[in-house]
C-alpha cells in the first residue's frame, strides 16, 4: 500500500479514531473507575477503595445479588450448552446434508432471530408462555435463553464447518470408519474451535440478557441484569458499579477466549 | 503370491448417470490381481467417477462391480477392502503423521498392532523420522507419502490412486512415479491409478485403459497403446503425433497407398476397414521420422524446413511438404551424427521407417 492510499494518512484520521474510542469506552471507564470510589456518592471522588466490592458480597443487598448471580450463571451454562448442541446438529445437517429442499430457507430461519428486535421476541415469548399456560419462573427463562442463544452459537460453528473439506470424512470412511466414527474422530475435533467459540458467545449473550428475561421471568426470581435494574430503580449506588465492573470483566474474558479459540485453525 | 491372472476388479456394463448426464457409458473391464492399472483420459472422461464407484463413494446406476468375484454394490466405503489415495491427500490435520497412519488400523479394531504396523509402513515410504509431525509441517511430497502409507497400512486388496502426483513439481513427480511402481511390486497390491498425464501412464502402468467422454477407447499394455492406437482419439492423446487426413488410392503388396495432397504419397500397412477410396487418418510419430538432404529412399518426401525448436533432450523440426501438409520431426539431441539439423529454408527429404505411420479407422 502506498503512503497516499493508506487510510492512516486521510485528514482527520487520528481525531475520528479517538472520538470513536471515547464514545465507545468512556462510559465503561467511568463505571470501572468509580466502582473503586471510597465515597457513597456516585459523582464525588473520595479516594481509592474496594469497599463497594466488599459491599456486594456482604452488604444488605448481598443475598439478592448472590441468588441472582447463581441464577444467571446456571441459566447461562445450561442455555449455552443446550444451544451449542442444537446448533452443532443444525450446522452438521445444513453444511453436510447436501442440497435439500428449503436449505436456504432453513438458514434464514436460523439466523433471522439475530435481526428481529429483541422486544418483539420478548413479547412473543411471553405470549407463547401465557398461551400454553406455563407458570413463569426459572424454567421459562431457561427455555427462552436456549431459544435465542441458538443463532449465536450456530454462526461460528457453521462458519467453521464450511472451512472443513468434505474429503476428510470421505477419507475416514474409506479407511474403515463408520459414519459415526468419522464424525466423532474427524469432524468433531476439527469443528471444536467453532463449537467452543459458539458456546462462549451464547454464554455471554445469555448472561447479559435483560429484555427477554425481564418479560418471561415472573415474580420472585431475578438474574443479574434484572437485579441490577431493580436496584437502580431505587437510585444508583456505587455497589451497582462494582457488580457491573465484575460482569464486564467476565464478558471481556469470555470474548477474548472466544476470539483466540476461533483464530486457532487446526486444519492448518 | 496369487495367480497373476486372477481378476481383482471386474467392471461389468457399468453405467453412471447424474440426472440427464451420463458420466459413464456402459464400461466393462477387468483388472488383474497384482497389476498396476491406469485409467487415463482428459478431465471429464469419467475416470475419477469409475474410481469413486469402486471406492464406494458413488453408486452404480446400471451394471455391477465385482471385487475378487464378489459384488460390492451394497457395501459402504468402510466395508470395502479398498483404500484410496486422494488427490488432495485428505490427511487429518489434527493428527500426527503416525496417528494418521494408525487411524485405519484402529478403525478395523487392530488397536494392539496399530503402532507397529504404522511404523512399518512409514519405513516403507521413508518417513519414520517425521512420525510425530503434523501434516502441515511436511512438504507436498512428504504429505503424499503419508497419504500413501495411510492407505497401505491396512493392507487393502486394491489401492486406488486419484491423480496423487498432480500437485507435485516435475522432478518430484518423476521420482514418485518410480517409487510408486517399486512399492506396488514390493507390496503386491493391485494399484488402480487415475491420471490425465499420458507420459505418467506410459511410465508406470502394466496396462492402461484410455477413456474419453465416458467411454473406453482402448485397453492394453503401454507399448500396444503407443504403437498401435486403435483410433484417432488414442493416437492424438497418447504421445505426440502427426495426424493427417489422407485418401487411399490403391494397394501395393499389402500396403495402402495414401495420398497426402500435393501429389505426395505414403505407403502404409493396410488395416481392416480401409478400402480403396476411403478417407482416413494417418498417424505418424515424430520420433520415427528423420531428415536427409539427398533422396536415399525412393519413398522419401521432399520438403522445406520451416523451423527448428530446441526442447532440451530433443530437437523438433517442422517441415512443409510442397502443396501438402506440415510434419513435425523429433530427433534426439544426442544423435547429431546421424540426424542432422537443417537450417530453416533448407530443402530436405522426410524419411520414415516401415512402421512409422499407422492408418486409423475412425
Amino acid at each position: 500500500m502506498t503512503a497516499k492510499t493508506d487510510v492512516r494518512n486521510y485528514p482527520g484520521f487520528i481525531a475520528i479514531t479517538i472520538l470513536c474510542l471515547v464514545i465507545l469506552y468512556a462510559p465503561l471507564l467511568v463505571v470501572t473507575a468509580y466502582s473503586f470510589n471510597a465515597s457513597a456518592s456516585i459523582t464525588i471522588w473520595e479516594g481509592l477503595s474496594v469497599r463497594w466490592y466488599i459491599d456486594v458480597f456482604t452488604g444488605p443487598e448481598s443475598a439478592k445479588f448472590k441468588s441472582a448471580a447463581m441464577n444467571s450463571f446456571s441459566i447461562a451454562l445450561m442455555a449455552a450448552t443446550t444451544a451449542t448442541i442444537i446448533a452443532t446438529c443444525a450446522a452438521t445437517a445444513m453444511v453436510r446434508g447436501g442440497k435439500f429442499r428449503g436449505r436456504t430457507l432453513s438458514f434464514g430461519l436460523i439466523s433471522l432471530p439475530l435481526m428481529v428486535p429483541e422486544i418483539v421476541t420478548a413479547v412473543a415469548t411471553l405470549i407463547f408462555f401465557n398461551a400454553i399456560g406455563f407458570t413463569r419462573g426459572y424454567t421459562t427463562i431457561l427455555a427462552a435463553h436456549i431459544a435465542f442463544c441458538i443463532p449465536f452459537a450456530y454462526l461460528p460453528i457453521s462458519a467453521r464447518m464450511q472451512g472443513i473439506e468434505g474429503t476428510y470424512e470421505q477419507a475416514a470412511q474409506d479407511l474403515y470408519a463408520t459414519r459415526a466414527q468419522a464424525f466423532r474422530y474427524i469432524l468433531l475435533p476439527l469443528m471444536m474451535p467453532g463449537i467452543i467459540s459458539g458456546f462462549l458467545l451464547a454464554f455471554i449473550i445469555s448472561l447479559d440478557d435483560f429484555i427477554i428475561t425481564n418479560f418471561v421471568k415472573g415474580a420472585g426470581i431475578e438474574t443479574l441484569p434484572t437485579a441490577i435494574f431493580g436496584s437502580v430503580k431505587q437510585g444508583i449506588k456505587p455497589n451497582i458499579m462494582a457488580i457491573s465492573t465484575m460482569l464486564l470483566g467476565v464478558s471481556v474474558v469470555m470474548v477474548t477466549i472466544s476470539y483466540f479459540v476461533s483464530k486457532k485453525d487446526n486444519t492448518q | 503370491m496369487s495367480d497373476a491372472r486372477q481378476i481383482a476388479i471386474d467392471v461389468r456394463d457399468a453405467v453412471k448417470r447424474y440426472g440427464d448426464f451420463t458420466a459413464l457409458k456402459r464400461i466393462s473391464l477387468s483388472i488383474y490381481d497384482n497389476e498396476f492399472f491406469t485409467l487415463l483420459g482428459p478431465s471429464g472422461c469419467g475416470k475419477t467417477t469409475l474410481l469413486r464407484m469402486i471406492a464406494g463413494f458413488e453408486d452404480v446406476t446400471e451394471g455391477a462391480i465385482y471385487l475378487y468375484g464378489k459384488e460390492i454394490e451394497d457395501l459402504p466405503p468402510n466395508r470395502r477392502p479398498v483404500n484410496t489415495v486422494f488427490q488432495n491427500y485428505a490427511l487429518f490435520p489434527h493428527m500426527s503423521v503416525l496417528e494418521n497412519v494408525m487411524f485405519p488400523l484402529e478403525m478395523m479394531g487392530k488397536k494392539g498392532d496399530a503402532k507397529r504396523r504404522a511404523r512399518e509402513v512409514l519405513e516403507l515410504v521413508q518417513l519414520t523420522q517425521f512420525a510425530n509431525r503434523k501434516p502441515s509441517q511436511l512438504s507436498g511430497g512428504q504429505q503424499q507419502r503419508v497419504a500413501l502409507a495411510r492407505a497401505l497400512a491396512p493392507q487393502p486388496k486394491v489401492l486406488l490412486l486419484d491423480e496423487p502426483l498432480s500437485a507435485l513439481d516435475q522432478k518430484l513427480r518423476k521420482a514418485m512415479q518410480i517409487e510408486l511402481k517399486h512399492i506396488q511390486r514390493e507390496t503386491g497390491i493391485t494399484f488402480i491409478f487415475v491420471t490425465h498425464d499420458q507420459e505418467e501412464a506410459l511410465t508406470m502402468s502394466d496396462r492402461i485403459a484410455v477413456m474419453s467422454a465416458g467411454e473406453l477407447q482402448q485397453l492394453g499394455k503401454p507399448t500396444e497403446i503407443y504403437e498401435h492406437p486403435r483410433n484417432m482419439f488414442v493416437a492424438d492423446f497418447i504421445g505426440e503425433t502427426n495426424l493427417l487426413e489422407v485418401s487411399v488410392d490403391s494397394f501395393e503388396a499389402g500396403r495402402a497407398v495414401c495420398h497426402l495432397g500435393g501429389g505426395h504419397e505414403m505407403h502404409v500397412d493396410a488395416v481392416d476397414g480401409v478400402g480403396i477410396g476411403s478417407k482416413v487418418h494417418l498417424s505418424v510419430r515424430p520420433e520415427r521420422l528423420y531428415l536427409t538432404d539427398v533422396r536415399a529412399d525412393p519413398d522419401a518426401l521432399p520438403a522445406t524446413v520451416l523451423e527448428n525448436i530446441f526442447v532440451g533432450t530433443n530437437i523438433m523440426t517442422i517441415v512443409d511438404l510442397k502443396d501438402g501438409p506440415n510434419f513435425t520431426i523429433r530427433a534426439a539431441n544426442s544423435d547429431r551424427g546421424n540426424a542432422r539439423v537443417f537450417d530453416a529454408g533448407s530443402a530436405v527429404y522426410v524419411n520414415g521407417d516401415k512402421g512409422a505411420a499407422r492408418l486409423l479407422v475412425d
